[in-house]
């Protein structure tokens, strides 16, 4: 073997031309600053592209629900209900919410992560609406979301899962969910701008999500709770949430629990969207 | 477009604390239109921070600035119309293309998804990126990263640019095209303002420069006056013999009127020459030492005489040699 190793073609210099330079440089008519809700979908195009170059952040969104389902179901199924499949018929719509509300953290941990980078920094250097980097980042994410769910109905469907409200009551649910989730994210862009590290990010992420995902209507009923537990349980917006894609998702309607729901996602993006832009704001 | 005719950047008694790091602590500064502006120092002066608070990224505890007449501050809006900055750090996104990148941003800018890649395409090509448009930015080389750094800023035709650091870390030939680039920037009417830690490029490009130390700007002027101040040059000497050291020293001393800075390596010396205190210039100086030392009889190796460091730069203004810290460490960790 020849030890001629090619070093490849010879990569032809750039000589910058102060004409090519000032072609582009010349002036020309500034277009007009665009508006908030198109700066927020360039931002969310950026996530898609992010998606496209690495496709392998999809793996939480797919993989992680699919063993979510498939482990609670045949856990607990056998000793909650007669059979798993009675158990998915109450557990599924629960277990979506708690995988799709899990994800959420990852907007946090991406924040975090961008930020150490540099990248905010050019775009808070921008002419543009303020929350728009943000909010367009969240609007990527709720493609995660949406997807998340599909997956989750997909494998609850083939195990067994017969929702009594068919597709608008499927549909329906997913939509409550998905609004949730993108009110809930601004709890994790706060924390991505305030702690120090995407282990920090992660870690919070799991000491406010575990605690209000398990201490919930999602995998037992809080009947059989102590009465202090229950209190908790009944405050908790993920129970709202649950019991609203449950009755929706089985062809009833649960209007306290709906209201509840969309409360708490206003008040998650008043409280949380105004203390985010306001860390932005002042880094 | 409006030209504006007064100064681009007024800044009065900027300070910024990070915990009890005091990042700067007075700053003033006077950037005419039109001409780039050097903020010269070594890492942890305050550099940086300066820019980021102009840059409308960070807020000063205290004092003032504007660009271009607007408040940095109340006015950050109008300010952030007129400028762009490129950073230290990635200031695109390393996971998208270069082309990706400027499409983005030029849609940012308010074009229509065609204007946006035509913007981009004109500005991959006039930067020599062209063959690079459709691969990640985190595997461009680092000459390419700063150039595409670079378009990213002056995709809005900024009328005030903020360079921090732009040949930092980068090979002699990339760095020339970073100052070629500079050069047709600022031709074109551009205002540049430049941080660097090596005199030889403010030199090169600025048209005014401010020696920046612990937050505070210690000496302003062309780039003339500065090295009259300090020194145009300096001499270094390597000896054959290390035991003629002390002897060379005395000689130097007496030959050049300064302080002869003696280095870790024993036969090397480091000798001012061409300061405001001679009607000599300095290489008449250096060839009028070297006579000395060969009458003397002392053997010299290799000698050369250059541009004065950074280091000779702060010792004769401040007689302490240049301090290094990690600013935006400081800041990163004081802004959490």
């Amino acid at each position: 073997m020849s030890n001629a190793t090619t070093t490849g073609r010879a990569p032809s210099v750039y000589v910058p031309s102060a004409e090519a330079l000032s072609t582009v440089l010349a002036p020309g008519a500034r277009p007009p600053r665009p508006n908030a809700l198109s700066a927020s979908l360039t931002f969310g195009w950026r996530a898609l592209l992010k998606i496209k170059h690495v496709p392998e952040q999809l793996f939480d969104v797919t993989a992680f629900p699919i063993i979510m389902v498939l482990m609670f179901t045949y856990l607990f199924g056998g000793a909650l209900a007669d059979s798993p499949r009675d158990y998915l018929q109450f557990f599924l719509p629960g277990i979506m919410v708690t995988s799709v509300v899990m994800i959420t953290m990852y907007t946090g941990i991406g924040l975090n992560t961008d930020i150490e980078k540099g990248v905010f920094d050019r775009f808070r250097t921008l002419s543009i609406w303020r929350p728009a980097p943000l909010v367009g980042m969240i609007f990527g994410d709720v493609l995660r979301y949406v997807l998340a769910a599909v997956v989750i109905l997909c494998v609850g469907l083939v195990l067994g899962f017969r929702p009594d409200g068919g597709l608008p009551g499927v549909l329906a649910g997913i939509g409550l969910l998905v609004v949730f989730s993108f009110a809930f994210s601004w709890v994790w862009t706060f924390f991505g701008l305030v702690l120090r590290s995407e282990k920090s990010v992660m870690g919070v992420s799991m000491m406010v999500l575990f605690p209000l995902t398990f201490l919930s209507n999602v995998f037992v009923d809080p009947a059989t709770m102590p009465g202090w537990l229950q209190a908790f349980v009944k405050v908790n917006p993920i129970t709202q949430l649950v019991a609203s894609v449950r009755a929706v998702m089985s062809g009833t309607s649960d209007p306290s629990a709906t209201m509840w729901t969309l409360l708490w996602s206003a008040g998650f993006v008043v409280v949380f969207g105004t203390l985010t832009m306001y860390r932005y704001n002042r880094r | 477009m409006k030209r504006t005719t007064g100064p681009a950047i007024e800044a009065e008694g900027l300070t910024r604390s990070f915990g009890d790091t005091r990042a700067l602590a007075g700053i003033d500064l006077r950037v005419p239109a039109g001409t780039v502006y050097g903020l010269l120092g070594p890492n942890g002066a305050g550099k940086t921070t300066a820019v980021r608070v102009l840059a409308t990224l960070l807020r000063p505890d205290g004092g003032r600035a504007r660009v271009f007449g607007h408040d940095v501050v109340t006015e950050a809006d109008a300010v952030r119309a007129r400028m762009s900055l490129t950073g230290q750090y990635a200031s695109v996104d390393e996971d998208l293309t270069g082309l990706e990148n400027l499409m983005l941003l030029a849609r940012l800018l308010g074009h229509r998804k065609p204007a946006a890649r035509e913007r981009a395409e004109g500005m991959l090509a006039a930067f020599g990126l062209t063959d690079a448009a459709d691969r990640q930015v985190k595997k461009y080389s680092g000459g390419m990263r700063r150039r595409i750094d670079i378009a990213a800023s002056i995709l809005n035709t900024p009328d005030l640019l903020f360079l921090d650091e732009p040949t930092t870390g980068l090979d002699p030939r990339s760095r020339n095209q970073v100052w070629e680039i500079v050069r047709a920037v600022v031709a074109h009417g551009t205002t540049v303002l430049l941080t660097t830690q090596y005199l030889d490029e403010a030199d090169q490009l600025a048209g005014r420069i401010a020696v920046v130390d612990h937050g505070r700007v210690i000496a302003e002027g062309t780039p003339g006056e500065l090295k009259s101040s300090v020194g145009s040059g300096s001499i270094h000497l390597r000896l054959r013999d290390p035991g003629q050291r002390p002897e060379a020293e005395r000689l130097l001393q007496a030959a050049l009127g300064v302080p002869v800075q003696l280095e870790p390596d024993p036969v090397a010396l480091t000798a001012r020459v061409g300061g405001a205190g001679s009607d000599l210039d300095a290489s008449a100086q250096a060839a009028r030492a070297l006579g000395d030392l060969a009458h003397a009889g002392i053997v010299v190796d290799d000698f050369s005489l250059g541009q004065p460091s950074l280091d000779e730069v702060f010792l004769a203004l401040t007689d302490h040699p240049a301090v290094t810290s990690d600013e935006r460490d400081d800041e990163l960790e004081a802004a959490r």
